[in-house]
């Protein structure tokens, strides 16, 4: 076994060791009830973060695709998963949650899917800023449109209608424009929040391991050069981002079926920089790092309940000097020499070597 | 003559976005870079004048200078704090650190001015309207649309005519050949952050003149349909910011009053995209060679 490959081995046995870990002492809590309410409460929307910042992290840390519509996807998933639940629950009077629960979450990564194949064919011809702009459009589309979609149920039949409340009379209402999706029957539970989690992390850390792993970390690192090896840069570029809206809108349904009601505003422009903060605060391409930035940043406000206010404030400055701290070199230069001392201590084997050349291009 | 009345509120409204956009378009020519906090000066210019007005009880043009002043000071400090310290990195930590500006902002409005709206005070700039047979407009919006023309027409002087406008241009064109021919650019980009930051000032006080409510986020939503209005006319480009920005205000009434108010927004992004389909630079945009 080659180095490289048991470094990589390592890591992914840490990611999910310490995901079943938690996973098990937060079931023994529950089980003991020696866990809190307010973060029992909270159990379902972490994993759903988890997955959502995972899912981005594939498309900017890997891809290196700057994506600020992520919460769209997480919309139409929370909106296919309220009306899929729904419509089973009328039209088959299916109880068996679990059931309904899965084909909920199936249904929406595959719409959120569809949907991110449908957006992602003109925007990844874009590049860079543009991109960026381009899927803020989108996301800023997707909420628009969800504003004034009216879904109802009568006989088994889902009835849809847009702009105005154009549906037969009787019919029970599961979306309702400006209302949101309405009536849920809350269903998320946190084991299936853990298995989407684990889910998620099989199919990305596999897949950031892969051929095309590599591929897409190439186009990210160099295009042209990427290009003229022979990867297909769209080809790739579109895997990522297709995969990442699959999970996102597979996280928007277990979030949306754990509470009674969705409504658009929840899924804003804020909503995806507030996952860009886990991605970035966890660590572009560090799949660990956005599991724990996005628990951590997700339990933190709860606990500084009293700080709430400040907390955008905090955010804000902790965002820009991780940026600075990481990006300028100078400060590059001062951390490397703190630093040193304690790379050291893990540097066994080899005597430390004189870098050729610097570290960093510039 | 509804049509008319359409068109009129549509080029007011497209003359803000034209100003908003100079100020994303000038800074993105020459420090590459999209200034995201860019609507949120515009919110605290808008605040700024509404102080003087409504507190300090300070004439409407010393009002409109103050939030200058202060719009321009902060820009430049923003541009030294938070993005000068970047100029070698990658344009994905730029853009993060500008959205992290923008949230900063936001929250520091929040903490001065509270969460409630607050309803500008348009007394002194509504007072008549002309009457132009059935046709009339308001005050508010001539002067919008006049302060628009003015200000392109200046800084087109300013960027063809003046030295530092030349320097401005040499920057954007190429920043190494620059600095060997003796530009300072750091002083070059916190000029245009200067100039950007005060033409945000203007932006604000118009906008708010037109929709006097101002709260924390207001400047968000106009930075955003701003930007894409930049993006839309070719971002780098003055004349393409313009052209952009009355465009887009234009589709934006059209698209609410003949299409739907509620989608008004997702209209102006979908034409947007659109336009970036078929022109990847925007309208007036140059597209980009790639070189190895």
């Amino acid at each position: 076994m080659t180095k490289a490959k048991r470094k990589r081995l390592i890591y992914n046995l840490i990611t999910f060791g310490l995901v079943v870990a938690a996973f098990f002492i937060l079931q023994n809590m529950i089980a003991a009830k020696t866990i809190s309410r307010s973060l029992k409460g909270q159990l379902v929307p972490i994993c759903a973060w988890i997955v959502m910042a995972v899912s981005l992290n594939l498309v900017i840390g890997f891809s290196g695709e700057l994506s600020l519509g992520h919460a769209g996807f997480m919309s139409v998933g929370a909106y296919t998963g309220a009306i899929v639940s729904g419509w089973l629950l009328e039209a088959f009077n299916m109880e068996d949650p679990v059931i309904r629960l899965a084909l909920a979450i199936l249904c929406a990564g595959i719409i959120a899917g569809i949907v991110g194949a449908l957006i992602g064919i003109p925007v990844l011809r874009l590049r860079g800023d543009y991109l960026a702009i381009v899927t803020l459009a989108f996301g800023e589309i997707i909420r628009n449109l969800v504003n004034v979609l009216y879904v109802g149920v009568l006989d088994g039949k889902l009835h849809f209608s847009f702009l105005n409340k154009d549906l037969p009379e009787g019919v029970t209402m599961l979306v309702d424009g400006a209302k949101g999706a309405v009536k849920i029957k809350p269903i998320s539970t946190f084991t299936a929040g853990f298995i989407l989690v684990m889910i998620t992390l099989v199919v990305v850390l596999n897949l950031v391991n892969s051929r095309t792993g590599r591929a897409i970390q190439a186009t990210r690192d160099n295009r042209i050069a990427a290009e003229s090896m022979g990867v297909s840069v769209t080809k790739y570029k579109m895997t990522a981002f297709v995969t990442a809206a699959v999970l996102a809108g597979m996280a928007g349904a277990l979030y949306g079926l754990n509470s009674s009601t969705v409504v658009p505003t929840q899924f804003t422009f804020n909503q995806s920089i507030n996952v860009l903060v886990f991605v970035v605060l966890g660590g572009l391409g560090n799949v660990l790092g956005s599991v724990i930035s996005a628990t951590f940043l997700t339990v933190l406000p709860e606990v500084l309940r009293e700080f709430a206010d400040y907390r955008m404030l905090v955010y804000a400055v902790v965002l820009i000097l991780v940026m600075i701290f990481t990006n300028n070199p100078t400060t590059r230069a001062i951390a490397n020499r703190l630093f040193a001392p304690v790379k050291a201590l893990f540097r066994r084997k080899k005597p430390a070597q004189p870098e050729i050349g610097g570290g960093d291009a510039q | 003559m509804i049509f008319l009345d359409h068109l009129i509120n549509g080029l007011s409204l497209g003359s803000i976005y034209a100003i908003i956009a100079l100020g994303y378009t000038m800074v993105y020519g020459i420090a590459k870079m999209l200034n995201f906090a860019h609507g949120d000066v515009i919110m605290v210019g808008a605040y700024i004048a509404f102080c003087g007005l409504q507190y300090w009880g300070v004439p409407p043009v010393l009002a409109i200078l103050l939030a200058m002043v202060v719009c321009t000071m902060l820009g430049i400090t923003i541009e030294g704090l938070a993005y000068r310290p970047l100029r070698q990195a990658t344009s994905l930590a730029v853009l993060i650190t500008a959205i992290g500006m923008s949230y900063l902002l936001q929250n520091i409005a929040l903490m001065i001015w509270g969460a409630n709206p607050k309803s500008f005070p348009t007394t002194f700039i509504n007072s008549a309207s002309l009457h132009l047979g059935k046709l009339s407009i308001s005050s508010a919006t001539l002067i919008t649309i006049g302060v628009s023309v003015v200000i392109m027409v200046a800084l087109t002087l300013f960027t063809a005519r003046t030295k530092l406008g030349k320097a401005m241009r040499c920057v954007s064109e190429d920043r190494g050949a620059a600095e060997l021919m003796g530009i300072n650019v750091n002083r070059t980009i916190s000029v245009t952050f200067a100039i950007g930051s005060a033409l945000a000032a203007i932006a604000g006080v118009l906008l708010c003149s037109s929709y006097p409510i101002l709260q924390p986020t207001t400047g968000s939503m106009p930075g955003i349909k701003a930007f894409t209005a930049a993006v839309f006319g070719g971002i780098g480009s003055i004349p393409g910011a313009m052209l952009g920005g009355v465009l887009l205000g234009v589709i934006e009434i059209f698209g609410k009053a003949y299409i739907s108010t509620e989608l008004g927004d997702a209209i102006v992004f979908a034409v947007l995209i659109i336009v970036l389909l078929f022109k990847p630079a925007g309208l007036l945009g140059k597209p980009m060679r790639e070189k190895v």
